[in-house]
């Protein structure tokens, strides 16, 4: 902005590297995914044979299929709950600190903790475990997400105008179908979009609560079953899809979110 | 909606009945565990005791813990020092592009965890791409091995969290009101002493915030060292899987786990004060 | 008032330009020493712009800035003898209030006991003994304004510059201020330098003002020569309450418009007529050369402000009459009206 204070020279450069460092291991594994050889040893050509293989994998199909169910189902119940509950908690005459740290904890809690609770809660309920208990668990911390993502609008929700649709007439259930639910829509896709990535990514927890059998196998367990010993060249392309996927899903996020910015 | 009283309780009720009945009651359950001994196969013996968490003390296990606080600690260390001059920098860019900037930093922190590990795998193997480029630009010697290091754990943790210590930083960064800054140059103090003097005192909070969270998702890492420290460089997160899923001592593994919580509160706690203290201000009340 | 007539400061022809918009203007404006000079524009006119360079956080794209007779123009702000009075005020959130008038004397490394002195002194004139311990943010407006105040002060500047001091306050407590600064001017004997856009402010407190437009300078001069003879119709229309005529001048050097006559000297053809509502006087029906009717009437305590539609111009005439002066006008009342023809402008 200003010659005298500062030039504009560092800044550039800084951000150079710090974008280096960030995007250079993921741009690698794109390139990677798109090598006949499939290893990093050499570039032997374009190919795209190992998003052929992925085609052919069964073992990945299914776990494609696990998550996406899982994903789906986390999200839907995820959405409702996480947004009734910001509501709740945006309208309350006074702050309450227990609900604040409670709607707060599954964002910051350790992974591997809420992972082994729930592992023994499920077994000492003795129910068999399986996608069901996955669903279950990912809504918990995507339930957090979304809560926060629509709290975060309803900051600067203008609530004088639900004070006028009630003064034009309109009942309660009237007026949060046509005015409050339409204002806060895309904030809750945003949020949905937020908790559906967050689903398929979500590792840990998803391990510990699948139970034993091969059946409830999620994406990310298989990736890291398939990356714990090496280079995979099918996870390359598995991987680029993969982020794609969330990139995607992230970006639509953050349109509806700058849609919905009060100036 | 005109809110009385029990609407907002009612509307919160289910949320709240999932996160208690699915996150408090799971994480007391198992806390309890580990105030019990272990059954002779596995499982859990009724019987109160106090030596899982006399256990965690033992030097074998403390040493374990203190050697994961130090990689996290380091780890913590090192995201700072690139996140802050990458939040600065990013703060001081054009209004308009300050936004894109940022979502792209933080972009990559929402793609999979697994993957973006995999892809220092991928870098630091022997037969990986760095050692691939040496050897293109003529080294001759042994492949260098910089997978299954403590330093390849470190990069991999700095790598994961960085986005969201610059994300933390700069949300207090842009919070600033820059006239503060130019108050203080214009008082007498060059470019450095200003930094030192307001900016940095003044973003404490979001440092605060960034630091304490990779600290406490690094101590808690299981994947990460399973994956670059190739199992050699046991962190308190391995430590609680093996005893839940090979070792099969769950009330040690809970108590573990309660280390693990109690040293995420106390942090989180500090990162409160140390917020409340520097009670910065917020944007200018009447820039022109 | 007790200011000499050395300039302290001289702004040489200086301009500014962001990409394609011209800021600051070629301007050239002398500051003399101990004097309260004010910037005086509407928003955008470059005033602020002006002042940053002053303080050094804009480098000028033309021109010099000659303190005491050395340019100052290359030295960052630090290195400058002149400080900024914020208009946010800028105080740091961190710090107490002895904390922050401490801060620009360390910057100096004067010694602690040093430090100590001016600061407690500077504290006792401005009022702020009592809030030493303070933090900003437990301050009220007014207190957060007399900080920021002493903060620039107590570094004895060789001026100082004020960004719209008073803007933030409401009207009651910047009427206030107002005589306090001015008061504070007198009394540390510094050259102050005030942007406001506020024109009443700087008519109130200013020794002499600059009128800027458009980064331009239209006018500079004591707050009477403005008042009393403005450079040109945008002056004379920002500068308190004017009624604009537009007419013709005669051959015989008379202006004229519908139904009124004046006589001022000026080149023949189209013109305006620029006339304060003090400046003119008024009477009965017939009794005077520009008959009118009123259409609104304005009661401000103390004076009255009668709108006369005459045949003159479109926009009603604004006369100004003491509230408790002869008449008692009714809304719809006929009257008649005279120029003053040695108390008006001429535009062309």
């Amino acid at each position: 902005m200003n010659a005298t204070l500062s030039s504009k020279l560092p800044g550039r450069i800084v951000l150079l590297l710090v974008f280096g460092f960030l995007y250079l291991p993921i741009a690698v594994l794109v390139l990677l995914s798109f090598n006949a050889s499939g290893l990093p040893t050499s570039w032997s050509g374009f190919s795209t044979r190992w998003y052929g293989a992925l085609l052919s994998n069964t073992d990945i199909l299914r776990a494609a299929g696990n998550t996406f169910i899982v994903a789906v189902f986390a999200t839907v119940i995820s959405t409702v709950l996480g947004t009734l509950l910001a509501l709740g908690m945006e309208t309350r005459r006074r702050k309450s600190n227990g609900l604040e740290a409670l709607a707060f904890a599954p964002m910051v809690i350790p992974d591997i903790v809420l992972a082994v609770a729930l592992l023994t809660f499920f077994s000492r309920l003795g129910l068999t475990m399986g996608l069901h208990t996955i669903v279950i668990s990912h809504v918990i911390f995507d339930l957090a997400f979304v809560c926060s993502v629509v709290r975060a609008r309803l900051k600067h929700f203008d609530f004088s105008i639900v004070e006028a649709s009630r003064d034009l007439g309109a009942s309660g259930w009237t007026t949060f179908w046509r005015v409050t639910f339409p204002v806060l829509l895309p904030s809750i896709v945003a949020g949905a979009l937020l908790a559906f990535t967050l689903s398929v990514d979500e590792f840990i927890i998803a391990f510990f609560t699948a139970g034993a059998g091969r059946s409830s196998i999620t994406l990310p367990m298989q990736i890291y079953s398939m990356i714990r010993f090496g280079i995979t060249p099918e996870v390359n392309a598995l991987a680029t899809i993969v982020m794609g996927v969330s990139a995607t899903a992230l970006l639509i996020s953050q349109w509806l979110n700058r849609q919905q910015q009060v100036p | 909606m005109s809110f009385n009283a029990t609407r907002p309780t009612l509307l919160a009720a289910p949320g709240v009945a999932w996160l208690v009945a699915l996150m408090v009651v799971p994480c007391l359950l198992v806390l309890s565990y580990a105030f019990f001994e272990r059954g002779v196969w596995g499982g859990v013996e009724y019987t109160f005791t106090l030596e899982n968490f006399a256990r965690v003390a033992d030097p074998l296990y403390a040493k374990i813990f203190l050697n994961s606080a130090r990689i996290a600690l380091t780890a913590t260390v090192v995201a700072i020092l690139i996140a802050y001059p990458a939040a600065y920098a990013i703060s001081r860019a054009p209004r308009m592009s300050q936004p894109i900037l940022l979502f792209f930093a933080v972009l990559p922190f929402w793609s999979n965890y697994l993957i973006r590990t995999y892809a220092w795998i991928v870098l630091l193997n022997r037969e990986g791409l760095i050692n691939n480029l040496l050897r293109s630009l003529g080294y001759t010697g042994e492949p260098l091995s910089m997978l299954y290091t403590e330093s390849a754990v470190i990069t991999g943790l700095v790598y994961n969290y960085l986005p969201f210590v610059i994300l933390a930083i700069y949300s207090t960064l842009s919070r600033l009101n820059p006239e503060l800054m130019e108050a203080s140059r214009d008082l007498g103090a060059g470019p450095v002493r200003t930094f030192l003097r307001v900016t940095l005192p003044l973003t404490l909070p979001g440092v605060a915030a960034g630091g304490v969270f990779v600290f406490v998702l690094s101590i808690g890492n299981f994947v990460t060292p399973a994956l670059l420290g190739g199992g050699r460089f046991q962190m308190v997160g391995n430590l609680v899987y093996d005893q839940f899923l090979t070792a099969n001592d769950w009330p040690f593994g809970a108590a573990l786990g309660a280390a693990l919580i109690l040293t995420m509160i106390v942090l989180l706690l500090l990162q409160a004060r140390a917020t409340a203290h520097a009670s910065g201000e917020r944007k200018g009340e009447a820039a022109q | 008032m007790n200011a000499s007539s050395n300039p302290i400061l001289r702004i040489e022809g200086v301009g500014k330009a962001f990409g394609p918009v011209t800021a600051v203007d070629d301007v050239t404006l002398d500051i003399r020493e101990n004097e309260f000079f004010a910037l005086l524009g509407p928003s955008g006119c470059g005033k602020t712009t002006l002042l940053r360079m002053l303080a050094g956080f804009e480098s000028p794209n033309a021109g010099r800035i000659l303190l005491e007779g050395k340019d100052i123009s290359p030295l960052p702000p630090e290195k400058r003898p002149l400080n900024l009075m914020f208009q946010s005020y800028a105080l740091f959130p961190h710090m107490t209030v002895r904390q922050n008038l401490s801060y620009g004397l360390e910057m100096e490394r004067l010694a602690r006991t040093e430090i100590h002195r001016r600061v407690d002194e500077t504290m006792a004139t401005t009022d702020l003994t009592q809030f030493a311990d303070r933090k900003p943010e437990q301050l009220s407006g007014g207190q957060k304004q007399r900080v920021a105040l002493a903060r620039a002060l107590v570094k004895r500047p060789k001026v100082l510059l004020l960004d719209e001091p008073l803007g933030a306050l409401d009207k009651k407590l910047r009427e206030k201020m107002q005589l306090e600064l001015k008061r504070m001017q007198n009394e540390v004997g510094i050259t102050f330098i005030i942007v406001t856009h506020d024109q009443e402010e700087a008519l109130v407190m200013a020794d002499r003002m600059a009128i800027l437009k458009d980064g331009r300078l239209l006018q500079v001069g004591a707050p009477e020569d403005v008042y009393e003879r403005p450079a040109d119709r945008f002056v004379a229309n920002f500068i308190g309450v004017m009624n604009f005529i537009d007419g013709k001048v005669g051959v015989d050097g008379l202006f004229a418009a519908e139904g009124l006559q004046v006589k001022a000297s000026g080149n023949a053809g189209s013109a305006t007529l620029a006339v304060r509502p003090e400046n003119i006087v008024i009477g009965p029906p017939g009794d005077l050369p520009v008959s009118g009717a009123i259409v609104d009437i304005a009661y401000h305590g103390l004076d009255r402000v009668l709108h006369v539609k005459t045949t003159a111009s479109a926009t009603p005439l604004q006369v100004r009459i003491p509230a408790s002066g002869a008449g008692n006008w009714k809304i719809g009342d006929a009257l008649s009206l005279k120029i003053d023809p040695a108390r008006c402008r001429l535009f062309q």
